[in-house]
């Protein structure tokens, strides 16, 4: 059975696709799946970077529509998942018309033949790069930040998504809860009233993303991050469980000084 | 400390003028992805008119206007005459007018979402976090 | 006696060719419209008249930044095919009427942008206002490609993250020969920068190694800015206002120190709360 076809977009630059891309096929590994990313941000890779196997590439996903070499040889296995997480990096040199989507179409299809789900982190926008990364997909997942300028380019981009008829769901990542309660930012409530598409994840702001991105290390390998929780329950969802979000409302009093985010 | 009064004396947070403006610019980003959709509506909007008067179809203008605070349909439909017969059920026997007028139909669209674009059908998420829309009190 | 006159100048007619500067910088997200917004206002205030244009094609967004997205009727499109006259589809701001917005069209695609009527409506607009300020689309695509090409100077803003630094990276390289690109650091974080945990603006520009035109620390209030449509630059006080007026000052040519964000030095109290905030 061939596996699943998710592409991760937004439309809107810098809202946490490539770190949901990473973190999300990450996550599935550990849970025992067998996950290929994909980088379709031709030109601008950065899903290497972020999951720090930068070193490692070889070939890329140019060559492999070119002919010039096997998928199976341009994908990079993640050693720290085993044999269960491998990435097919994004050219660097090259745009985003070096390769047609009927080529990266075919190329997904190959990699779903030997995993259980493969995620496509798609480029910021609605052009070449992102006809490309939708191209193969059977599944889209959008991921939005709670501000004005990424609900309207999600907004857009669900339209554009919509009409390939798969199923789409919504992340709402970089949530700023003590904000929300003080009406300076929108909620997720707001958000998926706004979106209509089926929420499956609710990501909260925090700093060590960054520090997590800069050491190239998935967030689901440090035990101390709280973030990990998060994106356990969104891998479950997806997989098909029923699981109940995270009520940051009630962060409070006790909260803040725990500094503790309450799981669940 | 600005900031302080600059919030106790702002008539609403700007989460809610945040939502408000997303409404109406989706609300006109989406008429305009949809000209083919309007066109039929233009036409609907004419021939239900064109039940109860008789109109000058060459010269009808239909166009959205954004205005601050909402999104309205103005229509200018010269009016040629009044149907005897009326709409079916009226029955008043219509009366005769002299010359064309005109009817400035402005139906303003505030809450009710305009064109949505077909979605699939979505299912709520299992539970869902308690409304964030009154702001609990800090601490 | 005859006197050898020079050309009359028309009186109409500015002096000077405005300048055209596009905001460029690969990754999405780092503040490219939030920057462009507030540099325009900035430059406004200081009592240029500068034009807006937005080149994001089909996912515009600095007209909803600018607070202007109901008065927007006619867009950058439009006036490309010529449907509409740059008078028409040119929006003046509500608060400094010697700004005005060009929009971008919302449905329209990116590749509906003939290159060069985009550099001849630029060269039009340097004509009629002191600053042209294009605001370039993510990525380094089309989009990239038609914004750039009526400017002749560029600014590219980084956020201290790896992905950005390598994209601005990029970016500097495809523009080319014709860009002396100049920095803007955007979102800093002292305190994670202190921790370590994220890269400082020497990091930064070790790898760039760009003019530096200002640093802007992370702001939650941008944020509020956006969601009423007020850019901050708008505001009296601020760190980031001030950084706004201060990198404004310094593109009039000004000499002006590039704003910084202050890393707090660690004193005793810079140790005491290392102590506390940096427990995990």
């Amino acid at each position: 059975m061939s596996g699943r076809r998710i592409v991760v977009t937004s439309g809107k630059g810098g809202v946490g696709k490539t770190t949901t891309t990473a973190n999300l096929g990450a996550t599935l590994a550990k849970r025992g799946h067998r996950v290929i990313l994909i980088d379709a941000d031709i030109g601008l890779r950065n899903l290497d970077l972020v999951l720090g196997l930068e070193k490692r590439i070889v070939f890329d996903v140019v060559e492999v529509a070119e002919g010039r070499c096997q998928l199976r040889q341009a994908l990079i296995k993640d050693k720290r998942f085993g044999e269960l997480l491998s990435i097919l990096p994004a050219a660097q040199t090259r745009d985003k018309d070096a390769i047609t989507e009927e080529q990266f179409a075919g190329i997904v299809k190959q990699a779903a033949e030997i995993s259980d789900y493969v995620f496509i982190d798609c480029p910021a926008g609605i052009e070449a790069g992102f006809r490309n990364a939708i191209a193969g997909a059977d599944e889209a997942i959008v991921v939005t930040t709670p501000e004005v300028s990424a609900i309207r380019d999600a907004d857009r981009v669900i339209g554009k998504v919509a009409e390939k008829n798969i199923p789409i769901r919504l992340i709402v990542n970089r949530l700023r809860p003590e904000m929300v309660r003080t009406g300076d930012m929108l909620s997720v409530e707001d958000v998926c009233e706004i979106l209509s598409a089926e929420l499956i994840g609710v990501i909260p702001d925090d700093e060590e993303v960054i520090d997590t991105t800069n050491r190239g290390e998935p967030i689901v390998l440090d035990e101390a991050n709280k973030l990990r929780v998060v994106y356990d329950k969104i891998a479950r969802r997806l997989e098909g469980e029923l699981v109940p979000f995270t009520n940051f409302d009630n962060q409070g009093f006790f909260g803040r000084l725990l500094g503790v985010l309450k799981a669940g | 400390m600005i900031e302080f009064f600059r919030k106790l004396f702002a008539p609403t947070n700007s989460s809610q003028t945040a939502k408000e403006r997303l409404r109406l610019v989706l609300m006109t980003d989406h008429l305009s992805l949809a000209p083919e959709m309007i066109e039929q509506m233009k036409r609907d909007f004419i021939d239900v008119i064109a039940k109860y008067v008789e109109v000058d179809r060459d010269k009808i203008e239909i166009n959205f206007e954004q205005q601050d605070k909402a999104l309205a349909m103005l229509a200018n439909v010269p009016i040629l005459a009044v149907n005897r017969n009326g709409g079916g059920n009226n029955g008043d026997g219509g009366k005769k007018t002299e010359e064309p007028k005109t009817v400035e139909a402005v139906a303003a669209a505030t809450t009710a979402p305009l064109p949505r674009r077909k979605r699939r059908k979505k299912s709520p998420p299992a539970t869902v976090a308690p409304s964030n829309a009154s702001p609990a009190p800090a601490g | 006696m005859h006197e050898v006159q020079p050309e009359p100048v028309p009186v109409a007619q500015k002096a000077k060719r405005g300048r055209a500067i596009v905001i460029t910088s690969g990754k999405g997200g780092v503040g490219k419209t939030t920057t462009t917004a507030n540099l325009g206002h900035a430059l406004a205030a200081r009592g240029c008249s500068v034009a807006l244009i937005d080149a994001d094609v089909g996912l515009r967004n600095l007209d909803i930044v600018l607070g202007l997205e109901s008065r927007v009727k006619h867009n950058l499109l439009d006036v490309l095919d010529g449907t509409v006259e740059l008078d028409d589809a040119i929006v003046r701001d509500k608060h400094n009427a010697s700004l005005v917005l060009l929009a971008a069209s919302q449905t329209r695609e990116k590749d509906e942008v003939d290159t060069e009527k985009m550099k001849a409506l630029v060269e039009r607009m340097r004509e009629q206002y002191d600053y042209v300020i294009i605001d370039c689309p993510a990525g380094i695509e089309g989009g990239f490609k038609n914004a750039v090409v009526g400017a002749d100077e560029a600014i590219v803003v980084c956020t201290p993250e790896v992905s950005a630094v390598r994209d601005v990276d990029r970016v500097v390289g495809l523009l080319g020969n014709k860009f002396r690109p100049q920095l803007i650091v955007n979102r800093l974080r002292p305190a994670l920068v202190k921790k370590g945990k994220m890269l400082s603006v020497e990091d930064v520009n070790a790898i760039l190694r760009l003019p530096l035109l200002g640093v802007i620390g992370d702001e939650p209030e941008i944020i509020v800015t956006t969601n009423r449509g007020e850019p901050i630059a708008l505001r009296k006080d601020g760190a980031t206002a001030a950084a706004y007026h201060a990198i404004a000052a310094k593109i009039a040519g000004e000499d002006v120190a590039a704003p910084t964000v202050e890393i707090k030095a660690s004193g005793f109290f810079g140790r005491l709360g290392a102590m506390f905030g940096g427990a995990k």
